[in-house]
C-alpha cells in the first residue's frame, strides 16, 4: 500500500521551497523595510522603488548586480524536479545549488555594506565600489531559507540521517539560526576586542588593553582599588559557596527531616523565576540603605551615625544570595533526592549509625551535585547586572563596567568588548568545568524504577544548625518580600512614611477621555511593549527549544555532541555579553535590526532557548522511544510522528517552556538594557531608569505589579498542566 | 465486510553487518532467507544481535554493509516510513493519548485510505483480535493482554508485507503467554502472513515457528525447523540453548555406514554418526533421555548428588567419572536418594553426536 518516496517524482516540499525561493527573489522587497510587520511598502512605489524593489527588479534596472548569481542557484533545482530522489543527480544538484546560493548570499551580505566593500582587501582586489546596500529584508530572508532547505533536502536525498527530510531540515535550521544569532555576534564582539582606533585590527593593541590595571589590578591588597575582574571573581566565588551551603540546608530540611510545612519551602523555588533580579537590590536599600529601616534603627539604638556600608560588596553579596539561593536549592533538591534511599538503608543495615551513614554514604554521593550548584551560582553571579547596578556603589564588576563602557560618555566599543571577553572567559570556563568534569561524575541514582524506601533523618548534630540557618534565612526572605510590598505604598522611604497609592497611580492610571479609554500612567508604554515582546518570544522560544530537544534525544547524526554544546552554550553567555555582541553585530548590514522590537524578541529566543531545550529533553526522555519507532513503522514520517505523537504527549513541557520563557522575557534586564530603544522600552529597563533617578517608590510599585502579573502567569500554568495530566495518567505505552 | 488480507513477501539478507561506532559489531555478515507466508523466529541470548536484525528489517537501523530485500525490492537504504513492514513492540508502544480505535487506524491515515475505509479496516482488525467494542477506550483502560492485542491489530490492519514481533510476550504473565502465542500463530497461519519474531525463550520459539534462527555473538549459529534444532543441534551451543542438554565427552570407536559406536568409559552406545569422523566427539543428551538404574549394570556407574521433587517428575544431579549430568525421570513413586549408586544409560533415540571442542 505504501509507495516508497524514493520512487516518486513529485516532491511537494521541494516544490514549496523552490517557489519560496523565487517569491523571495522576484516578489518581496530584498532589503529591509522600515517596519517589519507593516505592509505600507506595497502601496509605496513597489516593485520599482529602489528601497522596496525585489532583487529581480533591481537587476532589471541594472542595480546591485552582485545579486545576479543567486538566480542560477534558483534555476538549477528546476532541472531535477522530475527526477527520482534516488537519482544521484537529484542530490548533487540540490546540494550544489543550495550551498552556492546560501554562501553567495552570506558573502555578498558581509562583503558589501553601507560604504561599499566592507573590507580593505576587497577594495584592493576589485577596485572601489560606488554602490552600497542596506540590511536584508523579507526577500533575502525567504530566499536564504529556501537555499538552506534545498541544501538539506539534497543532503537527505544522499542518505543523511536515514534520508529524513524533516530531520535534516530541522538540524540545518537550528544550526543556521544559532550560528547567526549566537556565534556570529560573539565572533563580531571578539573581533571588536582586537579593533584599533583607526578601524584596523591588531593583536599587539589588544594585550595592553586586555591586561589593563583597571581590569586586573591588585591595588586593593594595598588599600587602593582592585581591578573589576577580581571584584567579579571574588563576588562570584562567595556567592557560589554561600548559595550552595544555603541551598543544601534547605534541601536537607525538605528531604531529611520531619518538617511539616514542606510545601511552603517548595514555593520558595518559584520566587527567583518571578522576581526581576534587581528588585532584591531595591529591598536591600529599603532595609540597609542610608535611610533604611534597619540602618536607622540600629544607628538610633547604638548612637552611631548611619553609613552607606551596604553599597558595595556587602550589599551586592546579600542581594545575590537572596536571589540565587533558590536556584541552588532547585539543583540540590534533585541531588539530595537522587541519592537512592536504599543505599542509605543498606548502610544502616551494615551497622552505620545516622551520622556515619550521612558522612560515608550520603555526603560523598552528593558531592558532585554540590560542585554543580556552586558553578551555577558562580555563573549567575558573574552574569548578574541589576543588583550590582543598584547596590554596587564603588564596587565595580564586569557586567556593570561593560554597560558603562557602552552607554556612558566614554562609548568605547573596544573596551566593552574586552571586558565582555573577560566575562565570557570566566563563565565559559565554569560552564566547561561543569559539563566535562562533573558531567561524568554524577552519582545520582535515578533509574526510573520505583525505589521504595525513605531517606533517613539528619543526625541531630547536623539538624540543629541546619534548622537554625533555614529558619533565619526564611524569615529574612519573607522580610525582604514584605518590604517590597510595603515599600510600594510608602510616600518617600525614610523621609515621609505615610501610606499612599500615589506610585501605583503614577504608573498605572487610566482615564476616560474623548477617545475612550486612555492609558495615562507612565508605565503603560513599557508594560504593553514588554507583554507584546514576551508574548511573541515565548512560543518561538518554546518551538526552537523543543525541536532542538527532539533532535538531541531522538535522532542520531554526525556532530551531535558539538551541536548539543553549541545550543547549550548561550546558557553560559551572560546577558550583558549578548547585549554588547548584538549591538555590535546587528547595527550594520547585512542584518540591521537594532532599535526594533525584533532584536528584543530574537535576543529572548536565544537567551532562553536552553531552558526550552532542557524542559524538552527532560520530558522527552520520559517518553519511550518505541512510541516514535512504532509510529514510523506504521508509515508516518518523522514530521507526522513529531506532530501526532510527540507534541501531544509533551503538552506539559510545552506549557512550562511557554510560561517560563514568557516570565524570563519579562524579568530579564542584562541584555535588554543594551537593546531597548525609545520606541521599544521594556519594563525592567524603565524601572532601572527610575532607580537611577532615585524614584524608588515608582520603581518598587512597578516591580510589585510585575511580580503579581508573573505570579498569575505561573499560577495559570500550574492550573493548566494540572488539568492536562488528569486525562492521561498512564505510563507511556507500557501499562501493566 | 472489509477483511484483512496478507500481501506476504519474503525477506532476504545478503551478507548484512551492523557496526555501532567503529568497534561494536552487533550483527556480523549474516545471510538470511525468510520465505513468504512463514513464521521465522530469531532466537538467542541477550546481546546476540537478534533485535538489531529485526530492527534492520523494519528500517529502524540501517545496515552498515550488505543488502536487504523485501520481496524482490532492495530496501537497504529505505527508512522505516517507506518500508511496507509493521512491528509489534515489546512495550506495545500504544500511543497513550489516543483511543484504541485511533491507535489502530493510525497507520491507515498515512497510507492513503479514506476515513470510512480506515474505520472499516480498523474495525475488522479489532474483530480479528477479539476486541470489537473496545474502540473508544484508552490504552490505560485495558489489561496487559488486551493492550498486546491492540498492538497486533494496529500492525495487522496495514496488511504489511512483513510483520515483526519484538519479544511480544515478555510483558505478559506465564498463563497468558501460552494463549497469546497460540493466537498469534493462528492469525499468522490463517492470513498467510510473513512474520519475523524475536524471542529469547526457546520454548516459545519451538511452539510458534516454521523455522528458527539461533544467533550467537552477532552471527547465526544454526537455522532449521524446531524439530531439526531440537533433535539435531549443530553444536554444543545450540544443543544447550534449545532445551537443556548434557554434554558428555565421548570417543567414536567405530563407524559402520551412518552408524557410529561411541564409548564412554566401558559403556558403548550406537547412534547416527552425522558425518563425524572417528575420534573425540561430544554426546548431547536431553535430561529426559537419560536412563538411571539402581545398582550396577550395563552403563556408566554414577552416584546421585541431588534429588529434587518437582511434582510431575523427579530431577537428579548425578556424578559419574566423566563429570556431572542432569536427569529428569517420570517415576516419582520410588525415587532415588542422595548417595544411591546408579548406572547411567541413554534412551535409544534422542542423544545426538556433535563435534568436540566447541564449548560456548
Amino acid at each position: 500500500m505504501r509507495i516508497a518516496s524514493l520512487e516518486k517524482t513529485t516532491h511537494p516540499v521541494l516544490i514549496f521551497w523552490i517557489i519560496a525561493g523565487w517569491v523571495g527573489y522576484c516578489v518581496l522587497p530584498w532589503y529591509g523595510v522600515e517596519k517589519f510587520w507593516s505592509l505600507a511598502w506595497l502601496l509605496d512605489g513597489w516593485p520599482f522603488d529602489k528601497d522596496y524593489a525585489p532583487a529581480a527588479a533591481l537587476l532589471a534596472m541594472g542595480q546591485k548586480l552582485w545579486l545576479a548569481p543567486m538566480a542560477l542557484a534558483l534555476i538549477a533545482p528546476l532541472a531535477v524536479l522530475g527526477r527520482r530522489k534516488s537519482d544521484p543527480a537529484f542530490a548533487i544538484v540540490l546540494i550544489a545549488a543550495g550551498a552556492f546560493g546560501f554562501a553567495w548570499l552570506v558573502a555578498q551580505g558581509l562583503g558589501i555594506g553601507l560604504r561599499g566593500f566592507s573590507a580593505q582587501w576587497l577594495t584592493t582586489l576589485f577596485g572601489p565600489l560606488e554602490d552600497r546596500q542596506f540590511g536584508m529584508g523579507y526577500g533575502a530572508l525567504i530566499t536564504a531559507s529556501a537555499f538552506l532547505f534545498l541544501f538539506t533536502q539534497g543532503l537527505a536525498a544522499r542518505g543523511a540521517v536515514n534520508g529524513d527530510v524533516f530531520v535534516t531540515a530541522a538540524i540545518g535550521g537550528v544550526i543556521a539560526v544559532v550560528t547567526i544569532f549566537v556565534f556570529f555576534p560573539i565572533a563580531k564582539m571578539l573581533l571588536a576586542a582586537f579593533a584599533t582606533d583607526d578601524g584596523g585590527y591588531s593583536i599587539v593593541g589588544f594585550f595592553p588593553k586586555f591586561l589593563d590595571a583597571r581590569i586586573w589590578g591588585l591595588g586593593c591588597l594595598s588599600g587602593a582599588r582592585c581591578g573589576v575582574a577580581w571584584n567579579s571573581l571574588v563576588l562570584a566565588v562567595l556567592v557560589g559557596v554561600l548559595t550552595t551551603l544555603l541551598g543544601l540546608a534547605f534541601a536537607l530540611v525538605l528531604t531529611r527531616s520531619g518538617f511539616r510545612y514542606k510545601r511552603m519551602l517548595r514555593a520558595l523555588t518559584v520566587l527567583p523565576i518571578i522576581t526581576p533580579p534587581f528588585v532584591i537590590g531595591l529591598a536591600i536599600i529599603l532595609l540597609f540603605g542610608l535611610s533604611g529601616t534597619i540602618t536607622t534603627t540600629v544607628a538610633g539604638v547604638l548612637g552611631i551615625e548611619a553609613s552607606r556600608w551596604v553599597y558595595g560588596l556587602p550589599g551586592v553579596l546579600i542581594a545575590q544570595l537572596l536571589a540565587f539561593t533558590p536556584i541552588a536549592f532547585l539543583v540540590l533538591i534533585g541531588v539530595v533526592e537522587g541519592v537512592s534511599p536504599s543505599m542509605e538503608e543498606a548502610a544502616q543495615t551494615l551497622r552505620a549509625n545516622r551520622w556515619q551513614t550521612f558522612r560515608t554514604v550520603s555526603w560523598p554521593l552528593m558531592r558532585p551535585g554540590l560542585a554543580n550548584a556552586f558553578l551555577l551560582g558562580f555563573i549567575e553571579s558573574m552574569a548578574d547586572f541589576g543588583n550590582p547596578l543598584v547596590l554596587g556603589g564603588n564596587f565595580d564588576v564586569l557586567s556593570t563596567e561593560i554597560f558603562f563602557a557602552i552607554v556612558g560618555a566614554q562609548y568605547d566599543q573596544s573596551r566593552a568588548s574586552i571586558l565582555a571577553v573577560v566575562l565570557l572567559g570566566f563563565t565559559l570556563g565554569a560552564f566547561y568545568l561543569q559539563r566535562f568534569w562533573l558531567g561524568k561524575k554524577s552519582y545520582t541514582t535515578v533509574t526510573g524504577k520505583g525505589d521504595s524506601g525513605v531517606h533517613p533523618a539528619m543526625p541531630t548534630g547536623l539538624a540543629i544548625p541546619v534548622y537554625a540557618i533555614v529558619a533565619l534565612w526564611s524569615a529574612f526572605t519573607v522580610l525582604v518580600y514584605g518590604m517590597i510590598l510595603y515599600g510600594s505604598f510608602v510616600q518617600l522611604w525614610g523621609v515621609d512614611n505615610t501610606l499612599t497609592f500615589k506610585h501605583y497611580l503614577t504608573a498605572f492610571s487610566v482615564s476616560w477621555g474623548e477617545n475612550g479609554l486612555r492609558w495615562t500612567g507612565s508605565a503603560w508604554d513599557s508594560f504593553w511593549t514588554t507583554m507584546l515582546i514576551a508574548t511573541l518570544a515565548a512560543p518561538l522560544t518554546a518551538a526552537v527549544g523543543l525541536i532542538t530537544a527532539y533532535l538531541l534525544t531522538r535522532q542520531d547524526f554526525a556532530g551531535k555532541r558539538a551541536f548539543e554544546f553549541g545550543t547549550m552554550l548561550s546558557f553560559a553567555i551572560p546577558g550583558t555579553v549578548i547585549g554588547v555582541a548584538y549591538i555590535l553585530a546587528f547595527n550594520v548590514p547585512p542584518i540591521e535590526i537594532t532599535g526594533t522590537g525584533l532584536i528584543l524578541v530574537i535576543s529572548f529566543i536565544f537567551r532562553n532557548m536552553p531552558v526550552g531545550v532542557r524542559a524538552g529533553i527532560a520530558s522527552m526522555s520520559q517518553l519511550d522511544k518505541s512510541l516514535d519507532e512504532s509510529s514510523l513503522t506504521l508509515g508516518a514520517n518523522s514530521w507526522q510522528t513529531f506532530r501526532a505523537v510527540i507534541l501531544p504527549l509533551l503538552r506539559p513541557a510545552i506549557l512550562a517552556a511557554l510560561v517560563y520563557s514568557f516570565v524570563r522575557a519579562m524579568t530579564a534586564i542584562s541584555a535588554v538594557i543594551f537593546l531597548v530603544s525609545a520606541r521599544y522600552d521594556m519594563a525592567t529597563s524603565y524601572i532601572i531608569g527610575r532607580v537611577e533617578n532615585n524614584d524608588y517608590g515608582l520603581a518598587i510599585a512597578y516591580s510589585t505589579a510585575l511580580i503579581f502579573v508573573m505570579l498569575a502567569a505561573v499560577g495559570l500554568l500550574q492550573l493548566l498542566v494540572g488539568r492536562t495530566k488528569i486525562g492521561r495518567r498512564t505510563s507511556h505505552g507500557e501499562g501493566h | 465486510m472489509t477483511s484483512i488480507n496478507a500481501k506476504a513477501a519474503s525477506v532476504r539478507f545478503e551478507n548484512v553487518s551492523k557496526v555501532y561506532g567503529s568497534k561494536v559489531t552487533a550483527v556480523d555478515s549474516i545471510d538470511l532467507d525468510v520465505a513468504a507466508g512463514t513464521l521465522v523466529t530469531l532466537l538467542g541470548p541477550s546481546g546476540c544481535g537478534k533485535t538489531t536484525t529485526l530492527r534492520m528489517i523494519a528500517g529502524l537501523e540501517m545496515a552498515t554493509k550488505g543488502r536487504i530485500f523485501i520481496g524482490d525490492k532492495d530496501v537497504t537504504k529505505l527508512p522505516a516510513t517507506d518500508r511496507d513492514v509493521s512491528m509489534v513492540f515489546q512495550s506495545y508502544a500504544l500511543f497513550p493519548h489516543m483511543t484504541v480505535m485511533e491507535n489502530v487506524s493510525y497507520g491507515l491515515k498515512f497510507s492513503g485510505f479514506s476515513k470510512a475505509e480506515a474505520k472499516e479496516k480498523a474495525f475488522a482488525g479489532l474483530g480479528l483480535v477479539g476486541l470489537t467494542g473496545y474502540g473508544d477506550r484508552l490504552p490505560s483502560e485495558l489489561s496487559g493482554g488486551q493492550q498486546q492485542r491492540v498492538a497486533v491489530a494496529r500492525a495487522l490492519v496495514l496488511e504489511p508485507q512483513v510483520l515483526l514481533f519484538d519479544e511480544p510476550l515478555s510483558n505478559l504473565d506465564a498463563k497468558l503467554r501460552r494463549q497469546v502465542r497460540e493466537e498469534i500463530r493462528e492469525i499468522q497461519q490463517s492470513l498467510g502472513l510473513t512474520v519475523v519474531y524475536v524471542t529469547h525463550d526457546q520454548e516459545e520459539a519451538l511452539a510458534v515457528s516454521d523455522e528458527i534462527v539461533v544467533m550467537r555473538n552477532a552471527a547465526i549459529a544454526q537455522k532449521g525447523t524446531p524439530r531439526d534444532l531440537y533433535e539435531a543441534p549443530a553444536d554444543s551451543f545450540v544443543a544447550d540453548f534449545i532445551g537443556e542438554a548434557n554434554l558428555i565427552p565421548v570417543e567414536i570407536s567405530a563407524l559402520d555406514g551412518d552408524t557410529a559406536t561411541v564409548r564412554i568409559a566401558d559403556y558403548t552406545h550406537r547412534l547416527p554418526s552425522r558425518g563425524l569422523p572417528q575420534g573425540r566427539a561430544m554426546l548431547a543428551v536431553r535430561p529426559s533421555r537419560m536412563r538411571l538404574m539402581a545398582g550396577a549394570g550395563d552403563g556408566v556407574a554414577a552416584v546421585i548428588d541431588k534429588a529434587t521433587y518437582v511434582g510431575s517428575r523427579m530431577e537428579y544431579t548425578v556424578t559419574a567419572a566423566f563429570g556431572t549430568v542432569f536427569a529428569v525421570l517420570d517415576d516419582v513413586a520410588t525415587p532415588f536418594r542422595v548417595g544411591d549408586a546408579v548406572t547411567i544409560s541413554f534412551a535409544a533415540s534422542g542423544p545426538v553426536l556433535i563435534p568436540a571442542g566447541q564449548r560456548s
